[in-house]
């Protein structure tokens, strides 16, 4: 035959697709991110947080256009519109389970995506850029959730938007007038629930998309890190692709179906089961109506910010002002953002690193969850302590990652993946 | 490392939990279940008979507690509508505007009670008015302290009176402190009738908080099914093509 | 990568899964279809209504509402009546063959209504759905300000935004821009009264 191989397949699927080909990258786009896109081939069980962060992130801008479709961002309809969804929409309650527990699911997946990086050391040379896109990602999530939290207009949306957006009046000068202009109000009201509301379905998910669009790019761009912390371009095979790579599509697309699969499995249990996850997820206090007379008992955000809110409540006021808290909580996200650099290990993964990291890691593992767990009770007893000592450790662990991380032992790293 | 992380979740967790009851009385356990559909027909007229002159349920239509509770529209309308006449219209209290006045403040909407307060909180609140002159109707609560509600199923529950312990408070002078209530004149129902009437309310109540709770449930058994047939094609897929890479 | 594959197994299972994968989509995807059905609110809202014409005099009518809609509930003079079938050469559907109302309305001719004294019907031009106007004298061409009906008008309804024209029992005059007579929804009289249920064929179903 006269047809060389090399372009009969670029005409692979002839018709439409090649049709469209011709006017939208589209086969090139397929081939750069999916079926010539080289992934290690040992990613083990971390490596499937990604591509459930992005499912969520799919379910969250599916259910939330339908859930829009018949909430009232008003204060006076907000709470009976979420019952409307709940009980007169048909389905209503699905969607709105689907929802609030994908709020949840979503931090879920992205904390242990996070923690991966931490591992595995995915945040390293030349990876900077891809944390940081990361990094604001989960910034933006975090305002994301605050806001949508807002909108069920419950007792628990109303206080705690009450107290997270006084917050900022403890910055000195600019801080009252700027809780006013949050507010739109002297109080959180139906000016501040219809703004959250817009910048809740429109602007803040926009900039999500962006993002992760950003994420990706950066990551198909340097090409993905593994358990191994190495990197596979440098092992090349005769026909230049990685010889420790597989193409994503189809040994990653099969392998992150089971993924989607198994989290579908708890992702149900927990939306047919226990939509409140004995009030994790929904907060007993948010099914009472706002009512600006009357603060719940135990005032608290929703358990994925305890850690932050922990922090923030663990620093006394003094100097006669309370934003040492405000600066803490700010500064323990902000920090995040320079990890690249303060990591100074010659590895990158926890497998060639030697005791101090593993311990230090494990110490702010544990810091994370203790913080988690002080931010959800009420600031008495041994609560207060514990959130001290684990927003010290916390901060520790980044700070003084730069000596213990080039202090330790490691281990001789492979040349290849194992 | 994750193995050791989750022992060390796992060791943290007991010190929350008993941490978790902090002041207050114990609550009783209301022991409802929501696919008990006798008492939740019971629940529900109870709920009418007794509670419905003033707490409505703003987010239930009656025609919708008819399909789910099984009770045909037309025993819905001489039995338990007694409040409006329509069968899609919510379940509204016959309470005039001005009960304010009446109470102090007004007969709370009970449609998500049992979600914002949960039912062992309103089955221990419906067993803890105690008899106290000071109230203004003349009882008061175990679970809820000056609540202001009169003691509706007095009849039936009979009266109880509050048992004090005498304790030394701060700077030595003796202090009572509430510790229980005991009966002190009986009503029409024995003991274990009123928990059971009572139980049957609070599995109403349940009910008219989430609707589809019971519905949910047993579709969610289906949906785990259906995913766990799905996961196990997708794992012998994943299987099948990971031969090339091991 | 390696030539022993399995190519059967390997569909097999891609079917299986891609199968599978696909009946759970359709079954995630209904719930989101299923959401956009009337609620329970709007079917509440959508109940029957009942319309008392006892009170309107030959000439007059009310307008109500019913699902959203707006419905003309007309008492019709006798004069009026004895003059129905007359013009059925002017209509465009005089037996509302191609018109929407219930069967035993369709049975009752030029009529078109359960008892002939008092029309029921959709305040709906079926062009664009605008409400129409009531212009029920006859041979009044200047009861509408500005509109001039013609001189043989038998009385009924005029559509302001295109000029539709309908006789008194709602059929539609030929060369309008209205395809089809004015929809007849669903009603029934309360025992021998004059009080109209609208939304229901059976007075006892109400």
């Amino acid at each position: 035959m006269a047809v060389a191989p090399e372009s009969a397949s670029s005409r692979q699927g002839g018709g439409l697709i090649h049709w469209i080909d011709q006017r939208f990258p589209l086969l090139s786009l397929w081939k750069d991110h999916m079926a010539e896109y080289y992934a290690p081939k040992n990613f083990n069980f971390w490596y499937y947080f990604g591509s459930l962060a992005l499912l969520m992130l799919v379910n969250q801008l599916v259910t939330g256009i339908f859930l829009t479709m018949s909430y009232k961002p008003s204060a006076a309809e907000a709470f009976g519109s979420i019952e409307y969804i709940m009980r007169d929409v048909e389905w209503g309650w699905l969607i709105r389970y689907l929802h609030s527990t994908g709020a949840s699911a979503f931090f879920i997946v992205v904390y242990l995506h996070m923690f991966r990086s931490l591992m595995y050391g995915s945040h390293r040379k030349p990876r900077e850029l891809l944390w940081i896109f990361g990094c604001l990602i989960f910034l933006v999530l975090m305002a994301e959730s605050f806001m949508g939290y807002v909108l069920p207009w419950g007792n628990m949306s109303f206080w705690g938007a009450q107290v997270i957006v006084s917050l900022f009046g403890s910055l000195p000068v600019i801080g009252h007038g700027l809780v006013e202009w949050i507010r739109g109000d002297y109080v959180i009201a139906d000016a501040t629930l219809n703004r959250f509301f817009a910048l809740h379905v429109a602007a803040l998910p926009l900039a999500l998309v962006f993002l992760v669009i950003a994420h990706i790019m950066a990551l198909h761009e340097v090409g993905s890190n593994n358990p191994d912390g190495i990197e596979i371009k440098e092992h090349k095979g005769p026909d230049g692709h990685p010889l420790d790579g597989v193409p994503f599509h189809p040994y990653y697309t099969v392998k992150d179906i089971v993924g989607v699969a198994g989290f579908l499995v708890l992702f149900c249990g927990v939306i047919f089961f226990a939509p409140a996850l004995g009030g994790v997820f929904l907060e007993d206090a948010n099914f009472e109506p706002a009512n600006a007379l009357q603060t719940p008992p135990h005032i608290a955000p929703v358990w994925y910010f305890t850690p932050f809110y922990a922090m923030l409540r663990a620093i006394p006021s003094f100097g006669g002002t309370q934003v040492w808290g405000v600066i803490v909580m700010g500064a323990a996200i902000v920090v995040l953002f320079f990890l690249p650099w303060l990591d100074r290990s010659p590895v990158k993964s926890i497998r060639y690193r030697g005791p101090i990291f593993k311990l230090a890691l494990a110490l702010f593992a544990v810091s994370f969850i203790v913080l988690g767990l002080c931010g959800l009770r009420p600031p008495s007893g041994i609560f207060p302590l514990l959130a001290r000592i684990g927003t010290g450790v916390y901060f520790a662990f980044f700070l003084l990652m730069p000596w213990y991380s080039r202090w330790d032992t490691v281990k001789p790293v492979p040349e290849r993946v194992t | 490392m994750f193995k050791r992380l989750t022992l060390m979740a796992a060791l943290l967790l007991p010190c929350g939990a008993v941490l978790a009851e902090e002041g207050g009385m114990e609550l009783m356990h209301a022991g409802t279940d929501i696919n008990n559909m006798q008492s939740l027909q019971r629940g529900a007229r109870n709920f009418m008979n007794y509670c419905s002159g003033c707490h409505s349920l703003q987010y239930l239509r009656y025609n919708r507690m008819g399909d789910d509770l099984k009770i045909p529209i037309a025993q819905l309308q001489a039995d338990l509508m007694f409040t409006s006449e329509k069968p899609f219209d919510m379940v509204n209290s016959a309470m005039p505007a001005d009960a304010e006045q009446w109470f102090g403040k007004r007969p709370p909407d009970l449609s998500l009670a049992a979600r914002a307060k949960g039912v062992d909180y309103l089955y221990s609140f419906l067993h803890g008015f105690y008899a106290d002159k000071t109230r203004p109707w003349g009882v008061n609560n175990l679970y809820l302290s000056n609540a202001s509600m009169p003691h509706v199923l007095q009849r039936l529950q009979g009266l109880q009176k509050p048992v004090f312990k005498h304790e030394a408070g701060e700077g030595g002078e003796p202090k009572m402190v509430l510790t229980g209530v005991e009966m002190m004149s009986r009503g029409s129902m024995s003991p274990e009738e009123y928990d059971h009437f009572v139980r049957d309310i609070v599995n109403f109540l349940d009910y008219a908080a989430e609707p589809v709770k019971a519905t949910r449930q047993s579709m969610g058994v289906f949906v785990i099914l259906f995913l766990l047939v799905f996961f196990a094609f997708a794992y012998l897929l994943k299987k099948e093509y990971w031969k090339d890479v091991h | 990568m390696t030539d022993d594959v399995d190519h059967s197994r390997r569909r097999l299972l891609t079917a299986a899964t891609a199968g599978t994968g696909a009946i759970g989509a359709v079954f995630a995807a209904a719930p989101f279809l299923a959401s956009w059905k009337p609620s329970a609110r709007a079917k509440a809202l959508g109940v029957p209504v009942e319309v008392d014409a006892t009170a309107l005099e030959p000439g007059q009518m009310m307008k109500v509402i019913w699902r959203g809609q707006p419905v003309f509930v007309v008492r019709r003079a006798k004069s009026v009546l004895d003059q129905l079938g007359s013009h059925d050469a002017l209509l465009a559907d005089p037996k509302s063959e191609d018109s929407e109302q219930p069967e035993y309305i369709k049975a009752q001719g030029a009529a078109r209504a359960r008892n002939p004294q008092i029309w029921v019907g959709l305040a709906v031009c079926t062009h664009l759905g605008c409400s129409p106007l009531n212009a029920f004298e006859a041979n009044n061409s200047a009861q509408l300000a500005g509109v001039d009906l013609g001189p043989n008008w038998p009385g009924g309804f005029y559509c302001p935004c295109h000029g539709s024209k309908y006789d008194i029992s709602g059929r539609v005059f030929k060369s309008m821009p209205a395809p089809t007579n004015l929809p007849v929804p669903s009603y029934a009289f309360v025992g021998e009264t004059m009080r109209v249920i609208i939304g229901v064929d059976d007075a006892k179903h109400a």
